[in-house]
């Protein structure tokens, strides 16, 4: 007698116990405290809140740990609390020419006002394996020096100061009541620069890397110069109406590039340089640059270049499949059942056959 | 903020759906009278359209209060309870009013093709509420139902507007029926 | 009230940092009823309103990130969420059953964040959430039955692009459809569809049904339930009210048939007229049919054992 599968819900508590026995690993080996992850992994950590769009270290850490380190895990526990948080009202706008600077580099100006700062890099590293860190030696103290006082000018204002650049608009100068939300209304296509952007800076870094790479071989090539990469603090601060005046509530770590970029030009208006743009919470300088590779890409309607079928270029393309807790969870949603559906098919499979060995039957 | 103002719900968020399962009845039963109560909001503001302003209206969605509904007591309730700004006709996600303050309903967002559902609805505030007068047939509607309209030969040219056009809350003390677009109206 | 306040009504203080001193209000019990932020829900429930104007149209709406991924039932979860009330009696099937681990997994949820009653038995259910089936027992006028939906769009097998099928919609351009399921006669004798069967709603939209069998098709049609459908990731909402038309797609000397296993019958409770699931039952290609929908087939065991006592 068949009796059919009972038991989902003991199935799932014992999956949760193994889980969460799995995550702790071998309990000889000290527990990893949030404070060690957030501090220590710190770019994974960084990497969360990007994707999660929720600038709080501490609870990416906590993420982090819960999911094992799976980053889109991560990501995922960080969207669903940050979903649930109540909305007391918008920052003004973050000025990134006052950024406290940690990291800034030119590939377009060998020097520039302001000066460029190598800062905490992977980027001369020899790649190869610390066996020392193993042991858990202390590094020894890095060489200090004063602050830049007062604000960093961007590297491009320079251009622009000439015209070579191309201004950029905002759309609500000063305010922030027409930059559309992309967390509170569905996407919708065409969709504005500023969605682009905020779709932009919440996506999977490997599927912007991915689209950025194949801008540079010629997938809808563009070629960009880094005009600029910026890492630093800004502060945040909002305006409270009952106050009457800005308060500021946060500093917080962004990296910013911004690329330069041909254009034609057109009869009306002499050839000027285009800009991509990225901005990303925390030190995320491969995906603020991918970001800006990707934005310019996909302004190439707007700047009236050939559109050819280039994926970094089709903007319906790119933000309906950029988030990686939408993509995530509908690709691995096919190991639900489907027996219904695949019932469906198999009958429909069944009876094509049918039908075509009739067929057949009656030829002969 | 002004001291006159009236309560609220108790408990929002149960309150708030046990009122929503009702204008969802309504609205899935077109004609079909349902009791939405326990909200008190300044006159002439029915307690069924103070229970739908809470329940659906907040600062996301703009607001036409029209007529005697446009008062200084009215405007500070909706402030408080709501958050909703309160624009003109043709900005307005929500228009609640008498039939003839409301005025045409073509200086109202009808919707386009590509998004029929970006359209007004409207909370007709009436002086009764009864399953008599107009025929509707239509989803919803198994055979036919009854419902007293204000005026027919507009709310038939709403509904020849299909997928386009408004939906529409009749209010009235503390009950509520559904007009939406969808209804047919009529022999026709 | 205090889980109320948190997430509920409007509150200008700011939330206590979960890992700080004095956090416990805003660690797991302070969710709202029923989860979702009352603008959450509003949102929803104004969408839901619109669908409901506007049977078969697709309603776009601003999708929450849930507790659950995308793809497994996030948009069902929403539009549950949005209707329930205190007094409600869930319940959730996934494949027709009860029992299976993502049902599982959603009717513990509301149970946690809501409170409410749940049931397995069809006749009981003021809602139900439903993963692929409808439930063979006829539902019932007030009952709500609310769909979760991976990909909403009926066009989007035969066009990727959001722009282009909306336009389609906007026109009432079918033709696209008509050809291809044509195509299909040409190629195989019949429309090869076996599920996520094309419906016309009124004459007018285009719906795609969720992925339930074609088997499941004529039961959307003058229901006297309410029918809801939710798409979580691709934000969609849309609608069937009570009594309303829905036609599978056909053609005059192609009609559309309701098909199932052919000439089976349940293993367990002997219905001729359920959908069935075929099982494995050996490594020597045994096999068997039995309901897909658990509560109908045990109902059906539980009525002859009542007559046979």
């Amino acid at each position: 007698m068949y009796v059919a599968v009972k038991g989902g819900e003991r199935a799932i508590e014992n999956a949760h116990g193994w889980l969460a026995q799995a995550r702790r690993g071998d309990v000889s080996v000290p527990d990893l405290a949030v404070a060690q992850i957030r501090e220590q992994m710190a770019l994974a950590v960084d990497r969360v809140m990007a994707e999660g769009s929720l600038h709080d270290p501490d609870l990416a850490a906590l993420a982090l740990k819960q999911a094992r380190g799976d980053v889109i895990e991560a990501v995922f526990l960080i969207r669903a609390f940050r979903t649930t948080l109540p909305r007391f009202g918008a920052s003004v706008p973050v000025e990134t020419g006052d950024m406290q600077i940690i990291r800034r580099i030119s590939a377009t100006y060998k020097d520039a006002p302001g000066g460029q700062v190598l800062g905490p890099t992977f980027d001369y590293t020899h790649r190869l394996l610390d066996f020392d860190l193993a042991d858990g030696a202390a590094p020894a103290p890095a060489a200090e020096a004063p602050p830049t006082p007062g604000p960093v000018p961007h590297i491009l204002s320079h251009l622009g100061a000439e015209g070579l650049m191309q201004s950029e608009h905002a759309p609500d100068p000063g305010g922030t009541h027409d930059v559309p939300d992309l967390t509170r209304a569905p996407l919708e296509f065409p969709a504005a620069r500023p969605l682009r952007l905020q779709a932009l800076t919440r996506a999977d870094e490997g599927f912007l890397l991915s689209l950025a790479y194949s801008t540079q071989r010629g997938y809808g090539r563009n070629h960009a110069f880094v005009g600029e990469l910026r890492i630093g603090y800004v502060r945040v601060s909002a305006h409270v109406p009952e106050l009457g005046f800005e308060i500021e509530f946060a500093e917080i770590l962004l990296t910013e590039c911004e690329t330069v970029n041909q254009f034609q030009g057109a009869k009306s208006e002499p050839a000027q340089f285009t800009r991509g743009y990225g901005l990303v919470f925390g030190q995320s300088e491969r995906k603020a640059i991918s970001m800006a590779l990707v934005d310019r890409a996909l302004r190439a309607r707007e700047l009236g270049e050939d559109i050819g079928d280039a994926p970094a270029q089709d903007e319906e393309f790119v933000l309906s499949h950029c988030d990686n807790i939408q993509s995530s969870g509908f690709l691995e949603h096919i190991k639900l059942p489907h027996y219904v559906d695949f019932q469906a098919e198999l009958e429909l499979i069944r009876k094509l056959r049918r039908n075509a060995a009739g067929l057949q039957d009656a030829a002969e | 903020m002004s001291v006159h103002l009236t309560a609220g719900f108790d408990d929002p968020a149960r309150d708030g759906a046990r009122a929503f399962r009702q204008v969802l009845d309504a609205m899935a039963h077109p004609g079909r009278i349902v009791a939405l109560d326990g909200v008190v909001a300044p006159a002439p503001c029915s307690p069924a359209a103070a229970v739908v302003l809470l329940t659906l209206v907040d600062a996301t969605t703009p607001l036409h209060l029209a007529g005697a509904h446009d008062c200084a007591a009215l405007r500070d309730w909706v402030a408080f309870h709501t958050g909703a700004p309160l624009v003109d006709a043709a900005q307005a996600s929500f228009a609640l009013g008498r039939w003839d303050a409301l005025g045409p309903l073509a200086t109202y967002a009808q919707g386009s093709a590509e998004y029929p559902d970006r359209s007004a609805t409207f909370i007709v505030e009436m002086h009764a509420l009864q399953n008599d007068g107009a025929r509707l047939t239509g989803p919803g509607i198994e055979t036919q139902a009854f419902l007293s309209l204000p005026d027919m030969p507009a709310l038939v040219e709403n509904a020849a507007r299909f997928p386009l056009g408004l939906d529409v809350l009749f209010t009235s003390g503390p009950r509520l029926a559904a007009l939406p677009r969808s209804t047919k109206i009529g022999d026709c | 009230m205090t889980a109320a306040v948190v997430h509920g009504a409007p509150s200008r203080r700011p939330p206590t940092h979960p890992l700080r001193e004095g956090a416990q209000v805003t660690r797991m019990s302070a969710y709202n009823f029923a989860y979702l932020d009352e603008a959450t829900k509003r949102m929803l429930r104004r969408a839901i309103l619109k669908a409901l104007a506007i049977p078969g149209y697709q309603v776009p709406f601003s999708s929450r990130e849930m507790p659950m991924p995308y793809g497994w039932g996030t948009g069902g979860v929403q539009v549950t969420a949005a209707c329930l009330v205190p007094e409600d009696t869930l319940k959730v099937i996934d494949q027709g059953a009860d029992d299976t681990t993502n049902a599982v997994s959603i009717r513990k949820f509301f149970q946690r964040v809501a409170d409410v009653a749940v049931t397995d038995h069809t006749t009981q259910a003021s809602i139900i959430q439903t993963r692929h089936r409808i439930p063979e027992t006829p539902l019932l006028e007030g009952q709500i039955l609310v769909f979760q939906v991976p990909i909403p769009e009926p066009l989007r097998f035969l066009e990727p692009r959001e722009v282009e099928t909306r336009t389609m919609h906007a026109l009432e351009d079918y033709g696209l459809m008509q050809v291809r399921l044509y195509e299909d006669i040409a190629r195989h004798g019949e429309i090869a569809r076996a599920y996520a069967y094309p419906v016309r709603v009124e004459g007018r939209y285009i719906m795609d049904p969720s992925p339930i069998p074609k088997f499941d098709n004529p039961k959307l049609d003058m229901s006297p339930a309410v029918q809801l459908f939710g798409a979580g990731r691709e934000c969609r909402i849309y609608a069937l009210p009570p009594f309303t038309r829905v036609e599978s797609l056909d053609f005059d000397d192609y009609p559309f048939t309701a098909t199932k296993a052919a000439g089976q019958s349940c293993a367990i409770c002997a219905s001729a007229v359920s959908y069935l699931d075929e099982v494995v039952t050996d490594d020597a290609g045994g096999r068997m049919f039995v309901c897909s929908d658990t509560d109908y087939c045990a109902a059906r065991v539980a009525a002859k054992q009542g007559d046979a006592a």
